[in-house]
C-alpha cells in the first residue's frame, strides 16, 4: 500500500515536472527564465558550522529527476552572483561571483568584492580567487576547494532542499480545495538542483551596519 | 608575419568592439558584460505575490526600486489571498507587511542566529531546514495570533526528503 502511494506520488510528480507547471520557491517562476540555465530555484544564507563564517547557497535549474541529473550542467554564459548590502539601503556593496569555465569544468569564484558595476549589468570583478572542479553526479564525496583566506567553494548537483505541498496550494488557489492535507505531499521530493555553495569568513564582509546584511541572488547572461 | 597576425587580430577585435558598443569609452579591450535574467531574495515571493504579467519585470527590478514599484500590487495580492487580513504575528498591517516583502532581499545576521523564523528570531537568515512555507502561510493567513484559518497556515510538509550535512557543503547528495 505504501509503495503504491509512493508510486502514485512519483507519477504525479513526474507529470507535473513534464508539463512544467511547478512554480515555487522560485522554480521556473517567470516565463523568461523557465528551463534556462539562469533559472534560480532558491537561495539560502546561514552561519556555518564555524559560526564565524556565513554560508551562501545558490540553487538553479531545479526539478531534475535522477535520470535528468547527469545532463545537468553549469553554463559558461551564465554568471551566478550573490549581492550583499552591508548598510541597509538595498544596494549591493559587495558581490560574490561564480562563473563557469567549460574547458576545465570548473567554477571560478570572485569576491567578496566591491563591484565596479552595480544593478542589472555586471562584469567579472578582479581576479579569480578560488576555483573548484564541478562535482560529478556519480561522485560519492563532494569536491571542496578552500582559499588561504578561508573561503570554501562547492559546485555540483544536489538534492533540492526545498519542500512544499505545492500541488495542494494550487488546488486551494484554484478553488478545488479549502485547506491543506495532513500529512501533505512534498512536490519537490526526489528532485535535484545545481548547487553553488560558498562559505565566507564574516571578517571578509568588512564593516556591516547593525550586524546584518541584505542578500539577494542574481543570474546574469553574457551579452 | 607574426606582427601582421597580431595587428589584424587587434584590428578585428577592435572592430568587433566598436560595432558592439560604440559609445563605450574604453579604447583598449572589450569588456564582457552580463545582463540580469533572474533574481531571488526571500522564498516564494515572486510566486505568491507577483502577478503573471509582472513576473519577468520583477526579476529585473533592482531591490532599491522594488518597494515603490510593487508594494501596492503586493497589498492587492495579499488581500486577494486573505480578504480578512488585519495584521499578523509580526503585528504588521497589510501596507507594512507588503512594504517589507516588496523589497525582495534576505536579511541575514552576521552576529547571531540565522533563521527564517524559529519562534524567537525573525528573518535573520534562512537555513536549509527552515520551514519557510509554513512561516509565510502563517504570516499571510494566521491573523494577529497566528491561529486563524488553521487549514491554511501549514502545508504539513515539515522537513526535507533528505537529511542535510552538518559540514560544508551542507546540502544533501543528489537523488
Amino acid at each position: 500500500m505504501k509503495s503504491k502511494k509512493l508510486l502514485l506520488t512519483g507519477v504525479i510528480a513526474a507529470a507535473v515536472v513534464a508539463t512544467g507547471i511547478i512554480y515555487a520557491a522560485d522554480h521556473i517562476d517567470a516565463p523568461a527564465v523557465t528551463n534556462q540555465t539562469t533559472d534560480i530555484t532558491d537561495m539560502y544564507v546561514f552561519r556555518g558550522e564555524n559560526v564565524n563564517n556565513l554560508v551562501f547557497v545558490a540553487n538553479t535549474q531545479g526539478l531534475r529527476t535522477p535520470a535528468q541529473t547527469s545532463a545537468l550542467k553549469f553554463d559558461a554564459n551564465t554568471l551566478i552572483e550573490f549581492n550583499i548590502d552591508t548598510n541597509g539601503d538595498a544596494i549591493e556593496d559587495l558581490v560574490i561571483q561564480g562563473s563557469y569555465d567549460a574547458s576545465s569544468d570548473k567554477i571560478q569564484l570572485r569576491g567578496p568584492v566591491a563591484p565596479s558595476e552595480k544593478g542589472l549589468r555586471s562584469k567579472l570583478e578582479g581576479n579569480v580567487l578560488l576555483e573548484v572542479a564541478v562535482t560529478p553526479y556519480a561522485a560519492s564525496t563532494p569536491i571542496v576547494a578552500t582559499s588561504a583566506s578561508g573561503i570554501k567553494l562547492f559546485a555540483g548537483p544536489r538534492d533540492d532542499p526545498f519542500y512544499f505541498d505545492l500541488n495542494q496550494y494550487k488546488a486551494i488557489l484554484g478553488g478545488t480545495a479549502t485547506g491543506f492535507n495532513n500529512p501533505g505531499v512534498d512536490a519537490f521530493a526526489g528532485t535535484n538542483v545545481l548547487s553553488l555553495v560558498v562559505e565566507v569568513p564574516k571578517t571578509l564582509l568588512g564593516t556591516v551596519t547593525g550586524g546584518k546584511v541584505n542578500v539577494w541572488l542574481e543570474t546574469k547572461k553574457k551579452i | 608575419m607574426k606582427n601582421i597576425k597580431l595587428f589584424s587580430a587587434l584590428l578585428i577585435s577592435g572592430t568587433m568592439f566598436l560595432s558592439a558598443c560604440s559609445k563605450d569609452d574604453d579604447p583598449v579591450a572589450a569588456t564582457t558584460y552580463y545582463q540580469q535574467q533572474d533574481q531571488f531574495g526571500r522564498p516564494a515571493i515572486n510566486t505568491v505575490f507577483v502577478t503573471t504579467a509582472d513576473k519577468d519585470v520583477f526579476n529585473v527590478t533592482i531591490p532599491s526600486s522594488m518597494g515603490a514599484a510593487f508594494q501596492s500590487k503586493f497589498q492587492t495580492q495579499l488581500l486577494a489571498l486573505n480578504s480578512g487580513y488585519t495584521t499578523n504575528l509580526l503585528t504588521l498591517d497589510a501596507a507594512s507587511f507588503t512594504g517589507v516583502l516588496a523589497t525582495d532581499v534576505l536579511t541575514a545576521s552576521t552576529t547571531g542566529v540565522t533563521t527564517f523564523y524559529d519562534g524567537t528570531n525573525v528573518l535573520t537568515g534562512r537555513t536549509l531546514s527552515d520551514d519557510v512555507i509554513d512561516v509565510e502561510l502563517t504570516l499571510i493567513f494566521g491573523g494577529p495570533a497566528g491561529s486563524s484559518n488553521p487549514g491554511l497556515t501549514s502545508d504539513h510538509v515539515n522537513s526535507n526528503d533528505k537529511p542535510f550535512l552538518t559540514s560544508f557543503p551542507y546540502v544533501a547528495a543528489p537523488w
